[in-house]
């Protein structure tokens, strides 16, 4: 088995008197989707939010390639390789789409000191902003701004504005909120092509897509970790099943 | 709202017809000219950070008033100061003001930045009113304007109104055109990913605070060149140049003129200089006229109200659909 590029050792998030994040441990390895899953409340987008820096843990330690990242700002996490979607979609709606994958790019080629020349005669950024686009099949929109894109293809720009900043740990916070069918289908097709190249930790609450997707699952019941494991063995956890998945199993 | 330019025949026309008014013009209005383009840099120095980096200081005049007291200072009492020298130090000393400064308020947002910033700002001002540093409350004069020598030739006297509106015109161009670059660099387009989203920025790796200070201290530099300039103008400085009352004065050019478009500041602080001669002049309101803050606060209102985007906005119209599409951003009415 490879090392993980993750490691997240008893991580906890106290708000106040309530724990969101309860001792959570968790590893990743380059490769593989592992998705978090729980019911609503369940501490699921705080775990994210403490991956990223949006929030600070009360304690524990989270190892990014061997690096203890717990107390780096968001920016400083995102240079070095940890790429995030927001729950709600987070882009610059003003901007055109092309602007918004540039202005990720230029992240990773800042040259802020170079005041006299126009941001997009920079060939190399601008090819690459091209790229991250056509990967998430949105060349066609280049031009247009992103507040008139649909909220499916809105998602797929946040995508594409991770991928300009080359991480290798993707942090998904359900991608698929909110799509149509349709939508969803071409996310899922957009995060399996992406999970053949990069870790995702993925936060999903549409259970046919994390079963379909996931390598290894992550359940989280108030704040704590119920269980882990590769997905039969999740569907066959009793534990589980009384918990959360019971319902949508008989369902099927 | 970001980066709406006018076509460049526009502006050189506008530059063109800057140039040739002291041809006709008396020295009362070469004066008012030369006090439009100094306040001019000024709204412009204070749109970098409300309309481009989305941080609404309610001190600019610090900075402003610190270049205008680093003259005063170093001026000599009977012989004229060298240009050369001065206007360097000038705006180094607003910009270390405005670094220093910078430093300990970009990291707070909203509301809050609008209140430490007025309280750095009233700060200094409480040091030149209250104690002998600046000559206290009387201020200091200026009696020589600073000589502006290139190998021994004098190419523009100072103290000659026409020749002083020449430099400041020239001077408006140069931080008109430097910001216009600096806008469409990596830099200018960080700052408008952190008005717009900075949570984004963040997130996908921008150092927001760095850019934020950096956005803070050019903007103090160049409010630094435009207090060096009033200061050679009156040829004297009080501590009301650092008073509340004149970042009050350049917030409105901005919002009157029209945020996030530099023409907008241009235009702001015209209509602004232009509309408080109007109101105060007796001639046209008779008594009426000492109270110009309230025709002037009246009419602010309204063209708030009938033209979000300021004047500056009206003109575009016309340009509106091809100004967007040259630089890949438009508006969305996100303020």
């Amino acid at each position: 088995m490879a090392e993980p590029i993750l490691h997240v050792r008893n991580l906890t998030k106290h708000f106040g008197g309530v724990t969101a994040v309860d001792h959570v441990s968790l590893e990743i390895v380059p490769g593989e989707l592992h998705a978090v899953i729980g019911p609503n409340g369940a501490g699921k987008s705080t775990l994210i939010n403490l991956l990223s820096g949006e929030l600070r843990a009360s304690s524990g330690q989270i190892l990014f390639q061997g690096c203890e990242i717990r107390s780096l700002v968001p920016e400083k996490r995102s240079r070095l390789g940890i790429g995030r979607s927001f729950q709600r979609t987070n882009i610059f709606p003003s901007f055109t789409i092309l602007e918004n994958c540039r202005l990720a790019v230029q992240s990773r080629h800042p040259r802020p000191l170079v005041w006299w020349r126009d941001a997009r005669t920079y060939e190399s950024v601008m090819v690459k902003a091209q790229q991250v686009l056509a990967a998430v099949e949105l060349s066609q929109r280049a031009g247009d701004l992103a507040f008139a894109l649909s909220h499916g293809e809105q998602r797929q720009l946040e995508i594409a504005m991770c991928l300009a900043t080359e991480p290798q740990l993707f942090l998904l916070d359900e991608p698929l909120a909110g799509m149509g069918t349709e939508e969803s289908l071409r996310m899922i097709e957009l995060i399996k092509k992406l999970s053949a190249t990069h870790a995702i930790l993925l936060v999903e609450h549409d259970m046919d897509a994390v079963f379909q997707l996931a390598q290894v699952l992550t359940v989280m019941v108030d704040g704590r970790l119920l269980a882990s494991g590769t997905p039969e063995q999740i569907r066959a956890d009793r534990a589980v099943q009384a918990a959360y998945l019971g319902e949508a199993e008989n369902r099927t | 709202m970001t980066l709406v330019t006018l076509p460049r025949w526009l502006l050189l026309g506008v530059v063109l017809l800057l140039a040739l008014v002291p041809l006709g013009a008396s020295t009362f209005y070469l004066q008012l000219g030369a006090k439009i383009m100094i306040m001019a840099i000024f709204a412009l120095s204070l749109d970098l950070l409300i309309g481009h980096t989305g941080l609404v200081s309610f001190g600019h005049s610090a900075y402003f008033g610190v270049a205008a007291y680093t003259l005063a200072l170093i001026t000599p009492k009977y012989e004229a100061a060298n240009f050369w020298f001065t206007l360097p130090a000038a705006i180094v000393a607003a910009a270390f003001a405005a670094l220093i400064i910078g430093f300990l308020v970009v990291r707070t947002a909203g509301v809050y930045f609008i209140m430490v910033t007025l309280a750095f700002a009233q700060m200094l001002y409480a040091i030149f009113h209250d104690t002998s540093l600046g000559g206290g409350s009387d201020g200091i004069y200026i009696n020589i304007r600073p000589e502006l020598t290139v190998a021994g030739f004098k190419p523009l006297d100072l103290e000659s109104p026409a020749q002083f509106y020449y430099l400041s015109l020239i001077l408006l161009i140069a931080v008109y055109w430097i910001l216009n670059k600096v806008l469409h660099a990596p830099f200018g387009r960080a700052l408008a990913g952190i008005r717009v989203n900075e949570q984004r920025m963040r997130s996908i790796g921008f150092p927001v605070f760095s850019y934020k200070l950096g956005s803070f201290t050019l903007a103090g530099a160049v409010a630094g060149l435009a207090g060096y300039l009033a200061a050679c103008q009156f040829g004297f400085v009080n501590p009301e140049i650092l008073a509340w009352h004149q970042s009050g004065t350049v917030l409105m050019m901005v919002i009157l003129g029209g945020m996030g478009r530099l023409h907008g500041a241009v235009i702001g602080a015209a209509a602004y200089v232009v509309l408080q001669e109007l109101f105060s002049s007796s001639a046209l309101f008779g008594a009426y006229a000492k109270h110009w803050q309230l025709s002037m606060g009246g009419l602010i209102v309204i063209i708030v109200l009938a033209l979000p985007h300021g004047i500056g906005g009206l003109i575009e119209v016309a340009w509106r659909r091809r100004g967007y599409r040259r630089v890949g951003i438009a508006e969305n009415g996100d303020g």
